[in-house]
């Protein structure tokens, strides 16, 4: 009975989108992953890459 | 039908599966501590060069060793006890696939003692860097890819175990800060791994003449992915325990979780890419691309951390003040538990890693004057600020608190237990003032022999380099024997300490679960939310005596940073 009158209340409060954010761990592994690999390696790599080789 | 002990004395919930992973991880970190510190003690008394112990060869297959099973073997393996500390105890969840965590231990186990026997065979002194086209024997490589798979393995077992927490409603809103920084050390080690599997499955494959050529450059870059990144998972890993000793020692709670949470939020962002400072002085990479991952992206990971420097201690004095310790600025902190060697290693090592570690690392991050210390001796002496006494020494502290909790048995030589962590840190501290005093004037940073005998283009160092490196090798003495004394308290207390609980036998402290009647198949209760924290009155320092440490800290900062700017001019000479 308690769960069915609380449930209201529940869907009331919103939840902030940094606390979202702070309790997805999965999400916070994907954008940990993807910063340095791109700024980091990508870029890193995509600059050797581009090197012009001596003739 | 998951089994569950509780600790009598501390009331925290151990699962019987992840209980026995905890003890065996962390027993096989300390093995790899103790190979790792007998070889500090022969790198240390040769590069001390009126001892010069070693042979060159022998020298350099010491210092890769030294450098594997210090950097990456015994932390990474206490650090896979962390993880399951932190899902598995303290959201009193059981572990996710306690069979994969198996895996894990066996993985990692047969990959550190396969590069093991590579470099002791004497064909790998290649240094923990490995730098193309130095080779290695193929098992070196494998026996490194080996234990990233397992420790791999080991963070998604940490993040499973986060899912079943919540699936199975183990704890109520978000998990504690201390899971949280944990979530944080995960999320940089499978960067970590995957940027090591990147570079060292090709290098392992050019191993064995499968592929004729590695770029040297290219990795370089990689391979810093992996080798910093892994020292970043240190950091969070030990922020978070200096988080849970202040809250197991003090009662003390963070003063603002969404400021300590948005600072683990900053590393997870930005602290992987200060791997870029090991190439800042490498011709093919833009400076575009050095400035942005050094000067911008890393200030703010040490923003991150400046930022846990200051609410850590910060939650101390707001606890210690509570209980009545107010007087002056800083009767809190004289009178804390300094014969308590869990509390006296954490704060020494949040002191070492602020004002050396973090000092020195904000030096060597900035282009310019990195170029006066690049690849001197002041390189190792900054990531043992970090890393030794840093993260070794917040593991210590936390060590001497799971020896009852755990492992139930008592400790042995509480007298050698509290002078421990300053004998360890203070001769630790000791070897990195003077390192980064040779390193500045130039000591290089893994050369065998200062004096270059026989070398084509020798080079004088100054005498009191010497002298530097003769007290700084002395340093590194003192800090083996509190390594020393570390383990001979801890294995001994495994060994001989007096059981707590009757099953609590010698197989027992190894991973052996404890007899059937400890454990019970009731669901552990449910982690409550923590009450929100009072109001506290805001026209006034909450926690001054902390504000003043942090001044201190941001003026020797900016001393340090100015002295060095100053000899930068001075060395080109622009002034």
């Amino acid at each position: 009975m308690n769960e069915t009158t609380n449930q209201p209340d529940e869907k009331k409060e919103r939840i902030p989108a940094m606390q979202s954010l702070l309790d997805n761990p999965f999400l916070l592994l994907f954008i940990g992953v993807a910063m340095p690999t791109v700024f980091y390696l990508m870029w890193g790599i995509m600059e050797i890459v581009t090197i012009p080789v001596a003739p | 039908m998951a089994q569950f002990r509780t600790c009598p004395d501390t009331g925290l919930y151990f699962h019987k599966s992840a209980e026995s992973l905890i003890k065996a991880n962390a027993v096989v970190g300390a093995v790899f501590l103790l190979v790792a510190g007998i070889l500090a003690l022969l790198v240390t008394l040769t590069r001390w060069q009126a001892i010069h112990l070693l042979p060159a060869d022998q020298f350099y297959m010491a210092l890769t060793a030294h450098g594997i099973d210090a950097l990456i073997f015994w932390i990474i393996f206490f650090e896979m006890a962390v993880l399951y500390v932190a899902s598995s105890v303290l959201l009193r969840c059981r572990l996710a696939t306690p069979y994969w965590g198996w895996v894990q231990f066996a993985l990692m186990m047969v990959g550190s003692v396969m590069t093991n026997v590579a470099i002791f065979q004497g064909g790998s002194s290649v240094m923990m860097t490995s730098y193309v086209p130095m080779q290695a024997a193929p098992h070196f490589y494998l026996g490194l890819i080996l234990f990233a798979v397992g420790a791999l393995i080991g963070c998604f077992v940490f993040f499973g175990t986060l899912v079943v927490a919540k699936d199975e409603k183990t704890y109520e809103g978000s998990v504690p800060l201390v899971t949280f920084g944990a979530i944080t050390a995960a999320i940089i080690a499978v960067f970590t791994i995957a940027s090591g599997a990147i570079i060292l499955v090709p290098t392992f494959l050019w191993s064995i003449g499968y592929i004729s050529h590695i770029d040297a450059e290219m990795y370089r870059i990689i391979w810093w992915g992996l080798g910093h990144s892994s020292q970043q998972i240190n950091v969070a890993a030990h922020v978070s325990i200096w988080y849970l000793i202040a809250g197991l020692v003090f009662g003390a709670r963070p003063m603002s979780e969404k400021v300590s949470r948005a600072a683990f939020l900053l590393y997870i962002f930005f602290l992987q890419l200060a791997s870029a400072h090991h190439i800042l002085v490498d011709p093919g990479v833009s400076s575009e691309w050095k400035v942005f991952n050094t000067s911008y992206a890393m200030y703010l990971a040490v923003l991150a951390s400046m930022i846990h420097g200051l609410t850590v201690p910060g939650s101390i004095e707001v606890a210690q003040r509570a209980k009545g310790l107010t007087n002056g600025m800083f009767e809190w902190l004289r009178k804390a538990p300094w014969d308590n060697p869990v509390f006296s290693g954490m704060f020494i090592s949040l002191i070492t890693f602020g004002f050396i570690g973090g000092i020195t690392g904000v030096v060597m991050g900035t282009e310019q004057i990195n170029l006066i210390i690049h690849n001197t001796i002041y390189v190792p002496a900054h990531f043992h600020a970090t890393v030794v006494t840093g993260t070794t020494l917040a593991f210590m502290a936390i060590t001497y608190f799971l020896i009852p909790v755990l492992f139930r048995r008592q400790m042995i030589l509480p007298g050698l237990a509290k002078i421990q962590p300053y004998l360890f840190g203070g001769g630790m501290s000791i070897l990195i003032l003077f390192m980064l005093g040779a390193g500045t004037m130039g000591v290089s940073r893994r050369h065998w022999d200062m004096d270059f005998t026989g070398a084509a283009l020798g080079f004088d160092y100054p005498g009191i380099a010497y002298t530097m490196m003769g007290i700084g090798a002395f340093g590194g003495v003192i800090g083996v024997l509190g390594g020393a004394a570390f383990l001979l308290v801890t294995v001994g207390s495994l060994l001989f300490g007096k059981k707590l609980e009757p099953s609590a036998g010698l197989l027992q402290s190894f991973g052996v679960p404890l007899a059937a009647s400890c454990y019970s198949s009731t669901k552990p209760e449910i982690l409550p939310m923590a009450p929100p924290l009072e109001h506290h009155d805001t026209t006034s320092f909450e926690a001054p005596g902390t504000f003043v440490l942090a001044l201190l800290l941001l003026v020797s900062f900016v001393v340090y940073y100015f002295i060095n700017w100053k000899y930068l001019a001075s060395v080109w000479p622009l002034s």
